[in-house]
């Protein structure tokens, strides 16, 4: 009865899309309502042969029965390592075309404008929102002791949920469909799916805890919680926008300029806060105990941390609107708030640091571990940098210039990126049930190839920010402006070669971890008396 | 106090657990303490609470910050001139969307001298008023575009869309040598405008009504009334902007460009000393 | 104008006292005698329950 229905309801959905391509206005429309037909097409046959029995969750392959629902985790270690080589390959692309604009080809689909949001979806919300998503869903399960609430097809639903709306985003750039509103480009029927795909995500999440069978709740989770539900509030009242028709991919913005612009950055700087801090922050307070193989240094601390953390970055959004014409009150508040934020941010990292208090020595062994402590390391550099940015003095020289780029890529790169492959490098042995990583080596040349990488970017951009911020503001004695425009353009093109470079090694390190994983799940290497290898 | 088991090994019922205390020595502390001491080990129990409590601590800063910018008068300084964009410009003012350019072009000149003498007068918040969304932008590596209308003819900005570098040797822009090939219909433009509308843009049902016809006659003068298009937009350009019979998408993002920060007379401006 | 003063004059007197308050309250709570030992019990939670989940019969 229930496959009847399935079947019945995906044949409809199927039907509905193609007469949806048909009545689509714009071509983006089209391709993604042809794209949803064939998808949901696909489910159907698919449906109708599974129909009536069978075992539907055959695993094959020696993992371990462990009553956690970890299919879904091992699922998205791989999609987080799969988008991540796609975003960094996006990364060093358009920073290679800002040196050599002949990359952009001439054509619509790989101009710069439409690449660069396709880079920052992709790293942003495929890499770091998998690495999340999955993070999330193993940590949850083994400090609440309970499976994942909602049964493993809420938890799928949530996951291909979750790669539909970065496929539906990445091609939509790629055809030119944007609101133009700085890392919530998607348009509206992708917004409002992926909004489906985060309740259920809140709701599986929510529920594992409520029907946790340990007391308390491990801080990780208040981490991971509050990051749900801040992105949903964030997600919600930014992408308010009327939509030109509902057979259009084209939306309009509800708020306007100076409205516009704050709720934008609002949701701007917390998408920071909260999808890159707060959420990588729940994986800091677990990976690191575990791979140390000490608690937390203070649980008292992680505590105040918590809560200092979540009320004080949600101010911190004007300082992207210093001397803007917004008015001057929000202004001062942001900065207030930003500077103080310094405070828990570091409160956060020398949590992290100390849990390594009397196993310093593992740093020299543990490659794994060394990656977790220099992610803290780099989060502890750009929560500083990015008070001192948010003042306004400073912040009239670096706003605009490249100085941005580089703050938020030590960030990005040093750590979410660092903590999110200490984190799969943790998981992947334990969830294919080897006995350790197919190489060490490998993992020591993955973490000098992303350090000298980040050092190459950061330092790079800070010389062309620096530079450029005081061509242009530069005057001589008569007080006219020394530089035009294009001269501090062709100042920055060493720098903008070392910065691809920089980012050419990035991704370097993260193909060696991705060959070094695959290796060591699929069971190279293990001794003979290790379990059998599977079938390939 | 709900009386419960406060064994902890024992799988326990959220809200039951919720009601005592967390431990046993944090229960005989108790009834010292005061509310918030007491209710913390709630919130560090109860999964819903955990949750509502991070709720209402991150909305607060939301809505001190955003919410006022709607109520307060000043927000937007009183400013002659400003105008809805006219079916042309708002047609390349998607293109200029579509084609992500405020990734490295911002629109908003801030209150600085050497930004004031490189680009114009700083950006009022008047003048993106009426765009749904704003276009400020949030890095400059190509320049500020607040100020770009009547900078530059319309036969330069075709060369350069064709390929920067013949103009600007340094330039590191992409080519957009598609625009001036790519054809532009009106089909959509009155359902974009009515989309306007209802987000707050103030298009009287006129304005709606002609809107193909104004489309048209702001990028082919010839066939139609530039008298009326100048009443319903003063201060539009009506011409022939990418120099080729029939509408381009060229001619709808030149129009767009070459009107960008013209509609504001500074010459009597007088700026709100309460801002 | 005149709800919007009276939130505003709200907001940075009472509101922030009473979020303030709060803090302190989080923090004296946090540093409350015999916490140090359910934080120990609750760091530690991490150790345990890493292969499979606890046993359901057990409580309820």
């Amino acid at each position: 009865m229930i496959d009847a229905a399935k079947i019945a309801a995906l044949g409809i959905l199927t039907l509905l899309f193609a007469m949806a391509a048909n009545w689509g206005t714009d071509l983006v429309y089209q391709v993604h309502a042809l794209l949803l037909a064939l998808l949901s097409a696909g489910l159907f046959i698919w449906s109708i042969r599974r129909a009536g029995g069978r075992d539907r969750y055959a695993i094959d392959g020696p993992r371990p029965e462990t009553g956690y629902n970890d299919d879904v985790v091992r699922a998205g270690v791989i999609a987080t390592t799969l988008w991540g080589v796609v975003g960094f390959l996006a990364g060093t692309y358009i920073a290679f075309q800002l040196a050599f604009p002949l990359l952009n080809w001439d054509l619509p689909w790989t101009s710069f404008g439409r690449l660069r949001p396709l880079h920052t979806s992709a790293v942003i919300f495929a890499f770091g929102g998998n690495a999340l998503i999955a993070t999330s869903f193993y940590i949850v399960q083994r400090t609440c002791a309970a499976p994942l609430w909602g049964g493993r097809n809420l938890a799928w639903f949530v996951f291909w949920g979750y790669q539909l709306f970065i496929v539906l985003a990445a091609t939509g750039y790629v055809l030119g469909s944007t609101q133009s509103k700085e890392y919530a480009e998607p348009e509206w029927y992708v917004d409002l799916w992926l909004t489906i795909v985060w309740v259920a995500y809140l709701a599986i999440y929510l529920g594992t805890i409520v029907k946790r069978r340990e007391p308390h709740i491990y801080v990780a989770n208040w981490f991971f919680l509050a990051f749900i539900v801040t992105i949903a509030m964030l997600h919600v009242v930014n992408n308010i926008a009327i939509p030109v028709s509902i057979w259009s991919s084209q939306s309009v913005i509800l708020f306007p300029g100076v409205q516009g612009a704050m709720v934008q950055w609002w949701y701007g700087h917390n998408a920071v806060g909260f999808f890159l801090t707060a959420g990588f922050l729940g994986m800091m307070y677990y990976f690191i105990p575990k791979q140390a193989d000490r608690p937390v240094y203070s649980y008292k601390l992680s505590i105040i941390h918590f809560w200092a953390l979540i009320f004080l970055y949600i101010w911190a959004g004007p300082h992207h609107l210093h001397y803007t014409a917004l008015p001057d009150w929000a202004q001062v508040l942001g900065m207030v708030m930003s500077i103080i934020l310094w405070m828990p941010s570091w409160g956060g990292m020398i949590n992290g640091l100390m849990t390594l208090q009397g196993a310093w020595d593992k740093l020299r062994t543990d490659p794994v571990l060394r990656m977790l402590v220099v992610s803290v390391g780099f989060y502890g550099m750009a929560t500083f940098e990015g008070p001192m940015m948010s003042i306004r003095s400073v912040n009239s020289l670096s706003h605009y210039t490249d100085w941005t780029i580089g703050h938020v890529h030590s960030g990005a790169l040093g750590w979410n990126g660092m903590i999110t492959f200490g984190a799969l490098y943790y998981l992947v042995p334990r969830l294919w049930n080897r006995e350790r990583l197919y190489s060490i080596s490998l993992v020591s040349w993955h973490f000098w190839l992303a350090t000298i990488g980040i050092v190459l970017y950061a330092a790079s951009m800070w010389v062309t920010g620096i530079m450029e911020g005081l061509m242009w503001r530069e005057v001589d004695a008569q007080g006219f402006l020394v530089n035009s425009f294009a001269d501090t353009v062709a100042a920055k093109f060493p720098m903008y070669v070392v910065r691809a470079l920089g980012g050419a090694l990035f991704l370097t390190g993260a193909l060696i971890m991705a060959y070094n994983l695959w290796k060591t799940a699929v069971g190279a290497g293990e001794t003979a008396s290790a379990r059998p290898v599977p079938a390939e | 106090m709900a009386d419960n088991d406060k064994n902890h090994g024992a799988e326990q019922d959220p809200d039951v657990s919720a009601a005592s205390d967390a431990s046993e020595e944090a229960a005989h502390e108790t009834p010292q303490r005061g509310w918030v001491l007491r209710n913390h080990a709630l919130i560090e129990r109860n999964a819903f609470l955990l949750l509502v409590f991070s709720l209402i601590v991150v909305s607060i800063g939301g809505i001190v910050q955003i919410v006022p910018l709607f109520y307060l008068d000043n927000t937007i300084e009183e400013v002659d001139g400003m105008r809805p964009y006219s079916p042309l410009e708002l047609a390349g003012r998607n293109i200029y969307v579509r084609e992500g350019c405020y990734v490295c072009h911002s629109q908003m000149i801030r209150v600085m001298r050497d930004e004031v003498q490189r680009y114009g007068h700083y950006s009022l918040a008047a003048e993106s008023m009426y765009d749904h969304p704003f276009q400020w932008g949030s890095k400059r590596t190509g320049p500020d575009l607040a100020r770009i209308g009547g900078r530059y003819s319309d036969d330069w900005h075709r060369a350069h869309f064709e390929n920067p570098r013949d103009l600007v040797p340094e330039s590191i822009m992409p080519a957009y040598p598609w625009l001036a090939r790519t054809p532009i219909g009106s089909e959509n433009i009155e359902a974009v405008m009515r989309a306007n509308r209802a987000s707050g843009v103030p298009y009287t049902d006129e304005m709606l009504a002609e809107a193909r016809a104004d489309f048209r006659t702001q990028a082919d003068p010839d066939t139609g009334d530039v008298d009326a298009l100048l009443t319903r937009y003063p201060k539009a350009q009506a011409r022939n902007f990418d120099g080729t019979p029939g509408e381009s998408e060229l001619d709808a993002v030149i129009a767009y460009l070459q009107m960008l920060g013209t509609l504001v007379d500074f010459s009597t401006f007088e700026p709100d000393a309460s801002r | 104008m005149e709800t919007y003063s009276t939130l505003r004059a709200f907001a940075d007197s009472w509101a922030l006292a009473l979020i303030f308050l709060f803090f302190v309250g989080v923090v004296l709570w946090v540093f409350r005698p015999g916490s140090s030992k359910t934080y120990k019990d609750t760091a530690n939670m991490i150790f345990r329950n890493e292969d499979k989940p606890k046993d359901k019969d057990d409580g309820r």
